[in-house]
């Protein structure tokens, strides 16, 4: 019964097994990419967060929770506090400045011959991307060992 | 296009309240994924269902031009469609739980806790 | 620049994410809570001093100026409901020390009680209906997963009910906020508020009076739509019944007073009328299904609900003296109602029950413990000189001062039948001998329990809240009178809100 459910659980085929190993990789970058590009153009924390779950989700499904916390390394619900502590670190920038809470602050200088942006929008929206991967995963896998 | 809206606004609540009416616990959840989509569909109509361009200021001018849409109500729905979506996938977690406790997806079996 | 407003949002938010981080460890987790709701408890009490100077505080999130963008603002009911989420999210934490099985903080229990007060305390924040709907469903999401912690058959059931009534709640109220909008163009709760007084009033705002009276009634278990609630509030840890009992149905009934004092008063004569029979309802429904249970923690839950029907009772009659006896009714009912809620927790940390036939003989042994409960119980019913009789006595002057006779004899007839169930609860578990065969060593045994002990510690502070707010009625009248004063007046409200935008 045991071993009949975790075959159901990890589809052992092997194009499946494999191709899950090269799309994490590819997943992760594009997640990070959505995540980046989010301020002016389609994208942001939560699409790419989503993305990056389905990366692992996919990772999941093809080689079981064990080895999916193997390479993993931390704790989802651990992504998920610091996801949350980031977002909340956002908003307080502004106040120092004698602004209201969650105003957006934007520091600009350039790196050679680019000018990048950096804001408190990006650090919310990294912990938005954290927090949404860490939720998603926290789910999926307590689920998934339920099911084992 | 918004009569049309209307009928599929109202045929979308009839069925969610429909299948959140049967025995089910599958089919109320079902009921209950309708119910929100009909909800955001009827923001989307009543708020004017305008073909406009996105609602950016040209650089210089101090007013968009021409006839934009509002922009507010798909701000609206999407944070209303995110929100479904946290609550109804606890709400499937949550079914399937009751399935395994109760051993049974039928709701007149559950009344324990009614008497 | 006020960050008092924020601060009773933020702080339990950040707690939420420290215990979180701190998942592996309960030790830090329930210290940071108890630090946590102290510090809201604090803000809270800050808010309401600079509310008592300045009559209004607002900010507009991210600078956006009203009505375009995110507005908290907070009067003094919502400062008043901010202390007393402080008070009972205090209590909780202590009494959590004590009480939470350490198999349920590994699942999130301090985080999703804190998540839970964010909610509150934004729902009480929030000067945009949106997102006031926003923090309704936080809230409504942690409540569900504090709700199925532990995964008894009782909870599953009573969570299914739980879930399905307030998603279909939320469902109506998203629903009359895209109506909404679709009318007025707007979603500040002030700007609305201003820009139906000028509509010529049409069919329509009744129509979305009462989407609204659905949705937010749902949410305050009122008539007919107040069972989920006995269904599902003794099913999870006491120490989250308790919250629940204490908060949850009250931001339902903050949210229709906003509403049907700011928004909803074109009308008064169709729209409160219909509250008036919904209060009636509620009232007499609530304490005729008290009365027929055996069960310690469904008597109280049927009896929030008939005081729900009080509290409603106040609102719709609305008239000053009546809204003064609302906002008095649910500063009243939130620590008597979680108070009560805890003695049974701590009863059934005595004997291992919560039914009625399978307990006794407390009196005897813990002669202490039943004076505790008999005071908020008594407080409750409505018997002088504790809270409770100011509450019910400022609420029926006001119904008599307006001849609503039958809603004034009903309130009066629930009082006695309160009264009743209390004192079945009284004689059943304190009175009567203990029935044979249940395990009393508990009970019985000498040695000092610490964890009674500091289970006992909110309760002693609770009960000296109810003994305060009876003998020391007036500030807290003055209070409850200033409330209604900028209730009854909500273009002030709206000018503090907008500003130079009106």
């Amino acid at each position: 019964m045991n071993d009949k459910k975790t075959k159901i659980m990890t589809f052992n085929t092997l194009i499946l097994h494999t191709a899950a190993l090269f799309l994490l990789p590819l997943q992760l970058i594009f997640s990070v990419f959505l995540l980046l590009r989010g301020h002016d153009e389609p994208g942001g924390g939560f699409i790419a967060g989503l993305v990056a779950s389905g990366a692992f989700v996919l990772y999941l499904f093809a080689h079981g929770v064990a080895s999916t916390r193997e390479i993993m390394r931390v704790e989802p619900r651990d992504l998920l506090a610091l996801g949350l502590l980031l977002g909340l670190a956002a908003m307080f920038p502004g106040m120092f400045h004698g602004e209201a809470f969650l105003t957006a602050q934007w520091w600009e200088f350039s790196l050679g011959e680019t000018d990048i942006k950096l804001s408190t929008v990006l650090i919310f929206d990294i912990g938005v991307y954290f927090a949404v991967l860490g939720t998603i995963l926290t789910i999926v896998m307590s689920l998934t060992e339920s099911e084992e | 296009m918004e009569s049309l809206m209307a009928y599929v606004i109202g045929i979308l609540f009839a069925a969610a309240i429909y299948m959140m009416l049967r025995r089910s616990i599958v089919k109320l959840v079902i009921g209950l994924i309708i119910l929100s989509n009909a909800a955001n569909l009827l923001i989307f109509a009543v708020s004017g269902m305008t073909r406009g361009a996105p609602p950016l200021i040209p650089e210089g001018a101090a007013a968009p031009l021409g006839i934009i849409a509002d922009p507010l109500p798909q701000a609206l729905i999407l944070t209303a469609i995110v929100i479904a979506f946290g609550v109804l996938a606890f709400a499937v977690v949550l079914i399937h739980r009751a399935y395994e406790v109760v051993g049974n997806d039928d709701l007149d079996q559950m009344k324990d806790t009614d008497t | 620049m006020s960050p008092e407003v924020v601060l009773p949002i933020i702080i339990p938010l950040l707690a939420g994410a420290l215990t979180l981080a701190f998942w592996r460890s309960t030790f830090y987790q329930r210290w940071i809570s108890l630090f946590a709701t102290t510090a809201l408890l604090g803000s809270g009490i800050w808010l309401l001093s600079s509310i008592r100077e300045t009559g209004f505080v607002v900010m507009q999130m991210g600078g956006w100026a009203a009505p375009f963008g995110i507005t908290i603002v907070a009067d003094l009911l919502s400062a008043i409901m901010i202390v007393l989420t402080g008070i009972i999210g205090l209590a909780i934490a202590v009494f959590s020390m004590a009480a939470t099985p350490d198999k349920h903080q590994k699942f999130g229990y301090f985080p999703l009680m804190h998540l839970l007060l964010a909610g509150v305390a934004g729902s009480f924040l929030a000067g945009d209906i949106f997102n006031l709907f926003v923090w309704f469903e936080v809230m409504l999401l942690a409540s569900f997963a504090l709700l199925t912690l532990g995964g008894e058959r009782a909870q599953m059931e009573g969570a299914i009910k739980y879930v399905t009534l307030n998603l279909f709640s939320s469902a109506i109220f998203l629903s009359a906020i895209g109506l909404l909008y679709g009318m007025v163009g707007t979603l500040n709760m002030a700007d609305i508020g201003d820009k139906l007084s000028q509509v010529e009033h049409t069919g329509m705002v009744n129509v979305l009076a009462m989407m609204f009276l659905i949705s937010f009634g749902i949410k305050a278990a009122a008539f007919p739509l107040f069972f989920w609630l006995p269904a599902s509030y003794h099913t999870p840890l006491v120490g989250v019944s308790a919250l629940f009992a204490g908060l949850l149905t009250k931001v339902g009934v903050y949210a229709l007073y906003r509403v049907f004092t700011l928004i909803f008063i074109g009308d008064t004569g169709y729209t409160h009328t219909i509250l008036l029979w919904v209060a009636v309802l509620t009232m007499l429904t609530g304490v005729l299904g008290a009365a027929a249970q055996f069960e310690f923690r469904r008597i109280l839950s049927f009896h929030i609900v008939s005081q729900i029907g009080y509290m409603l009772l106040g609102l719709a009659l609305f008239t000053p003296l009546a809204i003064i006896g609302g906002v008095f009714y649910i500063m009243h009912h939130i620590i008597v109602k979680t108070n009560l809620f805890l003695i049974s927790g701590v009863v059934y940390r005595l004997l291992g029950s919560y039914d009625l036939k399978k307990l006794g003989g407390v009196y005897k042994q813990r002669p202490w413990l039943a004076i505790l409960f008999l005071i908020p119980a008594l407080s409750l019913a409505g018997i002088p000189p504790l809270s409770g009789f100011f509450a019910k006595f400022l609420v029926i002057r006001a119904g008599l001062e307006v001849d609503a006779w039958i809603a004034t004899g009903t309130a009066l007839l629930v009082g006695l039948l309160t009264l009743y169930s209390m004192i079945k609860i009284w004689a059943e578990v304190f009175w009567k001998k203990l029935p044979e065969g249940i395990d009393d060593s508990r009970l019985i045994s000498n040695r000092t329990d610490s964890q009674l002990l500091v289970m006992l510690i909110p309760v002693v502070g609770l009960t000296l809240c109810t003994l305060y707010i009876g003998l020391n009625g007036e500030p807290i009248y003055q209070l409850a009178s200033d409330a209604a004063d900028q209730l009854l007046n909500p273009a002030a409200y709206i000018e503090a809100v907008l500003g130079e935008n009106l």
